[in-house]
């Protein structure tokens, strides 16, 4: 069984349906990519899946999510917050204001492991220096005393990662980790986290909005659109055969060095607003291929080879 | 730290400097003066003369300005003119009921205020924050003199339980201690909720909740913290305030201390224990801003790297 189910997930907030109906699963030792422009719910499926979305208002309204054999939607707050740090870590977008200004980033690296897994401060200083070095952080011992603000973003997101190891969790969330460093930088980051996941047998769930980095470290991919799969596969067949014309838009314009992030030069049009998510393909409006069809009902999800595609007129079945 | 302490006093002298002269200026601009209160109905114009060299008030503005700064400086605020004492003495004999008065009055509006704010931010939304918070409306809205009138005239007049006036026992210092600090606790509870609520909604915050730490744990232990920032930052700002609120409370309640001293002179036109007063007050207000900076550089590593 895998360590992550997710199925039918249906996030609400207020009057909104920001996300619907998105089910994957993820092995350990696997990285499954979620991918989608700005708006398409990565984010709030994140937060799903930390148990945080009280903290945004929002609810679990539809679907499961099970780890490691248990159900985790929409039961006590407290069996989430137990696995949170400990067997569930997140790592967020900005590294910039991820961190508590006021405190050293040794302490708050240290509090994780004195939490969870009981060390006084001398060990969880000692697990920290580890964890640091294995971030690659340079002079770990000096950036532990250190704060925030006199480090660099990407310094601070290696220490956002050794602060999210250091519970040592079986899954790990990274929304958009490297959307805010620069492009060298994010290449070494997404390579790091990758290393972790083979070596550790964790099981991480990359977010991003782009698929160089998918293609770089994921196992298989999601592509939600407006808050919808619009397609789910292996990296390889995606990449190969996407079918769904929205994947291949995106496959065509990975973004390159200085393009503004959450855009696709390639696809005319954006992402519909919340309030106006139409009741037929949500992509229609924006799509070469859309019929009369795409724009009176909503495709379903059907498996075509090895992936799972949302759309009437999928691409390489000669429709 | 040190060097940011040094740096911090050096540029109070200028504001010591213009301070000084606007009190001296105020009280002279100020229309009458202490000759009309001691000569008798009839006087001769030059027994007026003869007093006004006698306390140099006939010399240029300047000049006695530079005269009253170079004295005051060695610790010398001149004799005053009706008291018939030196400003220095009247000023000793009365800052210790002011700073009892507002020493209490600020931890009492802390204490409390911070307390309040903080349940009113823990239970946001609920039906207990908005009560509390009409109330802190309220509480602000009203004038400490006031307040002053009606809890003397119910807790003293009506049920006895204070002293209606005086400085004779500690009981004496409650109720102007709650004059002045309720309107403290009203500014402090919505600062503190305010900086509570808006911490709350940082990036950071999300991660302290994901590495599994309780609400309770990240409420009291990490924003807390930074709610306190703001606080101290308006507690350096509003010491003035507060020092003022003592100065009409202290009238009110028929307290001895520098606010009694000072509406007294203000009244007789006393300039040299006008001036003094004033002096203690602004010096007051420099020390609060002062302590208020140097905690905030205690409490935040970013302000301490952008000073030094
Ligand atoms: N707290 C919130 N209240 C109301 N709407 C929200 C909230 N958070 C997100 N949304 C809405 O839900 C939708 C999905 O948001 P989400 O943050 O998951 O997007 P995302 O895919 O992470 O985008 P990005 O690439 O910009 O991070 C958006 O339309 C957004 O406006
Ligand atoms: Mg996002």
């Amino acid at each position: 069984m895998a360590l992550l189910e997710v199925e039918g997930l249906t996030i609400g907030i207020g009057r909104f349906t920001p996300v619907q109906e998105i089910g994957f699963s993820l092995d350990r030792g696997a990285v499954l990519g979620l991918v989608g422009e700005s708006g398409s719910g990565k984010s709030l499926t994140a937060m799903a899946l930390m148990g945080l979305l009280p903290l945004i208002r929002g609810e679990v309204r539809a679907g499961s999510i099970v780890f490691d054999g248990v159900e985790l939607a929409n039961r006590p707050a407290e069996l989430h917050r137990r696995l949170r740090g400990r067997r569930i870590a997140l790592v967020t977008q900005n590294p910039m204001t991820s961190l508590d200004p006021i405190r050293t980033v040794g302490t708050q690296i240290d509090e994780v492991s004195r939490l969870h897994g009981g060390l006084d401060g001398r060990a969880a200083k000692a697990r920290s220096l580890d964890l640091m070095e294995a971030m690659r952080i340079p002079r770990a011992a000096v950036v532990h005393g250190q704060y925030p603000h006199q480090l660099s973003g990407g310094m601070k997101q290696r220490i956002v990662i050794a602060m999210a190891l250091a519970g040592d969790p079986d899954l790990l969330v990274a929304d958009e980790p490297t959307t805010a460093l620069d492009v060298t930088v994010q290449a070494q980051i997404v390579r790091l986290m990758v290393d972790l996941v083979k070596a550790r047998g964790l099981a991480l769930v990359l977010i991003t909005h782009d698929m160089g980095v998918v293609a770089q470290a994921c196992d298989r991919v999601v592509v939600l659109y407006a808050g919808r799969i619009a397609e789910a596969g292996p990296v390889e067949s995606i990449f190969a055969a996407p079918h769904h014309p929205y994947t291949r838009a995106l496959i065509g314009c990975i973004p390159v060095e200085g393009q503004a992030r959450g855009t696709l030069i390639g696809i005319p049009g954006q992402v519909p607003g919340l309030t106006d998510y139409p009741a037929h393909c949500r992509f229609a409006p924006r799509c070469p291929a859309a019929s009369a069809r795409c724009r009176a009902e909503a495709p379903a999800p059907a498996t075509i080879g090895a992936s799972r595609v949302a759309c009437f007129h999928p691409l390489g079945r000669g429709a | 730290m040190l060097g940011y302490f040094v740096r911090r006093l050096i540029m109070l002298l200028p504001v010591f400097l213009a301070m000084s002269a606007i009190v001296f200026l105020i009280v002279h601009l100020v229309p009458g003066d202490p000759i009309d209160h001691m000569l008798q109905i009839g006087a001769s114009a030059e027994r007026r003369q003869e007093l006004a060299a006698k306390f140099g008030l006939d010399r240029p503005l300047v000049v006695q300005y530079a005269l009253w700064l170079k004295a005051a400086l060695t610790g010398d605020l001149g004799e005053a003119i009706i008291l018939k004492q030196p400003v220095v003495d009247l000023i000793l004999a009365n800052l210790p009921y002011s700073l009892a008065l507002g020493l209490s009055a600020l931890l009492f509006s802390t204490v409390v205020g911070v307390s309040v704010g903080a349940a009113a931010a823990y239970f946001a939304g609920s039906w207990f924050d908005r009560v509390v918070m009409a109330g802190i409306l309220m509480g602000s809205m009203l004038p400490s003199f006031w307040l002053g009138l009606l809890m003397i005239l119910i807790f003293a007049v009506e049920l006895g339980l204070f002293p209606v006036s005086g400085a004779r026992s500690w009981d004496a210092l409650v109720l102007p201690v709650l004059t002045v600090g309720i309107g403290g606790v009203a500014l402090i509870a919505r600062v503190t909720r305010a900086a509570f609520v808006e911490v709350a909604q940082q990036d950071f915050v999300t991660l302290l909740h994901a590495k599994g730490l309780t609400r309770r744990r990240i409420f009291f232990r990490h924003l807390v913290r930074h709610a306190l920032m703001p606080v101290v930052t308006i507690l350096g700002l509003k010491v003035g305030w507060i020092l003022g609120g003592a100065v009409t409370v202290e009238y009110v309640f028929a307290r001895p201390g520098l606010g009694s001293l000072l509406i007294t002179s203000l009244g007789q036109r006393d300039y040299p224990v006008v001036q003094g007063c004033l002096l203690m007050l602004g010096m007051g207000v420099m020390l609060g801003t002062l302590v208020g900076d140097l905690a905030q550089a205690a409490m935040d590593p970013r302000v301490r790297d952008r000073m030094s």
